[in-house]
């Protein structure tokens, strides 16, 4: 360096250069803190503000428009006590079984057949199997409203027409089988995400591993323990991390099938977070009920990736 | 190492908008809410002297005949007064109500807007002070002569927003609301005249093989109109009105409204409702009437446009009369146009409000097959489910026998009662559980 600014007759070495010794050069200074700005205040303005005034507003009585009250930790409180809210968190969880453990074990099941097999046409099926994700939620949830009609719907007339008259269900009205109606509309949205997924990674295994394993006399189950699965974990990570967030976030599907209904049967907390903010005049306890779940989200995806880093590792 | 180093800005910005953040929410200092309305009219005012004037207007009224006739009535009221022009900003119900409380405490809010009865939004408005009271105009212009008492009293509010159902006035409504039945007439010739007689026809029905009562409760709100319909058969409709109101610490949990989940139970299990009907969408199930499926139907006007344009004259309404022969049931009025307290120009908006609900409104309303909620003479209606409900509403209106919405009573009563309802109705409660434990919810939001 030195030598190059001599030969260009700069007989001064940069203040800078000679103070930060022990900085490698190429290295940013302080000023690159500068360059990102943009992005913090982007991020500030947008989604760190936002939350923190959520912060705020959850240790407030406040109904939107006058003066609030300041009660503390009480609407934190209030989480734990009121059986509606315990109920909803407890439902949320349910969910995550459907909308995220099911997908990701029908998705590993399709992937392993894809990992034997040449299919042919898989882009077809892939497309066809990814669809429900392209639609939105809101034509999903009015579409099985009508399948599930109890009387008219398309489900029961077929297990009707079957003779299985037993198992048609009054499928959103029935206290027992609500919860788990909605999670199977879950179930059909996100396993074409966890498929597709999935399958993509299985076509980035060497086919070589595959023939080693045939050669030592592995079968389709010990192929998929040995072979598919480990090679899989980044996927499967990334599949129930996603779809965990849409389990818990679920509001959409509720809001448009059953209002949380029969009684308070299919009652999630985001659908307790829109009922309180927007028309009961409950602000505070409404930032209290989000910033918990954003929590829980976060603990869960943290868990997810922690889990999956470690076995990576062993 | 490197988490640390920007660790630092952000917890940097976090503290600014934190501090952004800070103060007491709602209480933004510039204090309109201590601001007196503004002076207070003494007579009619002239509209064609308050110069040009922007009128904006917050409504809902978008569907069918309600868009026909606000749309006719604006354009009469600009043709009338070419100074004022008005901006109208049509929203649907639910759009309306997440959205208004936010316009109205906001810098630019508008001058009329539609705010729902009830504590959830106009009580809202009334506690933070955002709407003006209308007492000295509805003097001026003489509107205590126009509507039946409680219509009005649905309108008004204590100081504090916090009991409505007397106090000072805030809005009229133009459209009257019943929730009566509608029965197939190819079905029931002849619409039952007693409660008894209604439950035979409810017995014959179901031996015949057909659906009773078409109903759909899975929007869980439904079932309080079938709660309600019944109850105004058990119940005393002053005792209705108290516990609505919530006068004198009136309760749920009382044997005559033990009495009304009792009955329903009893229909529910011998059957005399659709089958499944959790489970069953609102639409669907009067969708399903229309098309000939089943004896009666229990819901509100609101439905008569679409009824009336599938069943043609095969349909027809009626409600039912209480022990005393006189005819009560559930029902109400549409949202009220109310004036916000920082509109700058009241007496236009007043003279507004008086024109949409004046004897030339009516007739308009009438004309777009609306039911008008003013007790003034129109023109005959069109068709005979419309004249049913005229006829209903006349004499409703003479008998003062509306009973108003339950889910008036608390903020989160609608769901709470709602959700309680398709609890009974399972038979997951007993009627004395129901009560017992709606009455806790009305106290725990206390």
């Amino acid at each position: 360096m030195t030598q190059v600014a001599g030969r260009l007759g700069i007989a001064r070495v940069p203040a800078a250069l000679r103070r930060g010794g022990d900085r490698p050069p190429g290295e940013p200074g302080r000023v690159g803190y500068a360059y990102l700005l943009p992005a913090v205040l982007l991020v500030g303005a947008f989604t760190l503000a936002p939350l923190l005034h959520s912060v705020w507003l959850s240790f407030f009585e406040w109904d939107g428009i006058t003066a609030g009250r300041w009660v503390g930790l009480a609407n934190y409180g209030d989480l734990l006590s009121d059986r509606d809210q315990r109920v909803a968190f407890a439902h949320a969880l349910v969910l995550v079984l459907f909308y995220s453990v099911l997908p990701v074990l029908i998705g590993l099941l399709l992937a392993g057949a894809v990992a034997r097999t040449r299919v042919r046409g898989l882009t077809l099926f892939r497309v066809l199997i990814f669809l429900p994700q392209v639609v939105a939620m809101v034509v999903v949830a009015v579409m099985w409203r009508m399948i599930y009609d109890p009387n008219d719907g398309p489900l029961n007339a077929t297990l009707r027409a079957v003779g299985l008259d037993g198992l048609a269900k009054s499928w959103l009205g029935d206290f027992g089988v609500a919860l788990p109606a909605v999670g199977l509309i879950g179930t059909w949205v996100m396993y074409g995400l966890a498929m597709v997924l999935l399958t993509a990674g299985v076509q980035k295994i060497p086919r070589s591993l595959f023939d080693a394993a045939r050669v030592d006399g592995a079968g389709p189950l010990r192929e998929f323990f040995a072979v598919t699965l480990p090679a899989l974990r980044g996927e499967v990570a990334v599949a129930l991390t996603l779809t965990t967030i849409s389990a818990l976030r679920n509001f959409d599907l509720v809001y448009v099938t059953t209002k949380g209904g029969p009684g308070d049967a299919t009652s999630v907390p985001a659908y307790q977070v829109y009922e309180r903010a927007f028309s009961t005049g409950e602000v505070g306890a409404a930032s209290a009920i989000g910033l918990t779940l954003a929590a829980i989200i976060f603990l869960l995806t943290f868990a997810i990736t922690r889990l999956s880093e470690r076995g990576a590792a062993r | 190492m490197k988490r640390t180093r920007l660790l630092g800005p952000l917890v940097a910005v976090g503290i600014a908008s934190l501090a952004i953040g800070c103060g007491t929410p709602g209480d933004d200092g510039d204090d309109a809410a201590d601001e007196k309305p503004t002076t207070a009219a003494q007579t009619r005012p002239d509209v064609s002297k308050a110069g040009n004037v922007t009128l904006t207007v917050w409504d809902q009224e978008v569907r069918g005949g309600q868009a026909a006739q606000i749309k006719e009535l604006n354009e009469q009221f600009q043709a009338k007064y070419p100074n004022v022009k008005i901006k109208r900003v049509a929203k649907s119900f639910e759009d309306l109500n997440t959205t208004l409380k936010l316009a109205v405490s906001g810098p630019k809010a508008p001058d009329v807007v539609q705010a729902n009865q009830g504590l959830g939004v106009m009580g809202q408005l009334v506690k933070a002070k955002l709407l003006r009271p209308v007492d000295d105009y509805a003097k001026a212009f003489g509107w205590a002569d126009r509507y039946p008492s409680l219509l009005l009293d649905l309108n008004r509010f204590e100081p504090g927003g916090t009991t409505f159902g007397s106090g000072d006035l805030y809005g009229l409504s133009q459209m009257g609301e019943i929730v009566g039945v509608f029965y197939n007439k190819k079905k029931v010739p002849q619409a039952p005249k007693t409660f008894a007689e209604f439950e035979a026809a409810l017995e014959k029905a179901k031996q015949s093989g057909d659906v009773p009562i078409q109903f759909g409760n899975l929007d869980k709100w439904p079932g309080i109109h079938e709660y309600e319909t019944v109850l105004a058969q058990t119940a005393d409709k002053e005792s209705v009105r108290d516990f609505v109101f919530q006068k004198g610490g009136a309760s749920f949990d009382a044997p005559e409204f033990q009495a009304a989940a009792e009955r329903l139970q009893e229909w529910a299990d011998k059957g005399y409702f659709t089958k499944d009907f959790n489970g069953t969408g609102y639409d669907p199930a009067w969708q399903r009437f229309a098309k000939g499926r089943g004896h009666f139907l229990i819901a509100g006007t609101w439905l008569v446009a679409d009824l009336a344009d599938q069943m043609g004259d095969d349909v027809g309404f009626f409600v039912l009369p209480s022990d005393e022969g006189d005819p009560v049931a559930l029902g109400g009025e549409g949202l009220p146009f109310t004036i916000t307290a920082k509109s700058e120009h009241p007496d236009v908006a007043a003279a507004y409000i008086d024109f949409l609900t004046d004897e030339n409104a009516a007739s308009v309303l009438t004309q777009t097959n609306n039911l008008p909620a003013m007790k003034l003479d129109t023109p005959e209606p069109q068709g005979a489910l419309l004249a049913d409900v005229f006829a209903a509403w006349k004499a409703l209106g003479e008998a003062d026998g509306l009973l108003p919405y339950a889910d008036y009573t608390t903020p989160t009563f609608g769901d709470d009662l709602g959700g309680a309802i398709q609890q009974m109705l399972a038979g997951k409660q007993t009627p004395e559980e129901f009560t017992s434990g709606v009455q806790e919810k009305v106290a725990a939001s206390k």
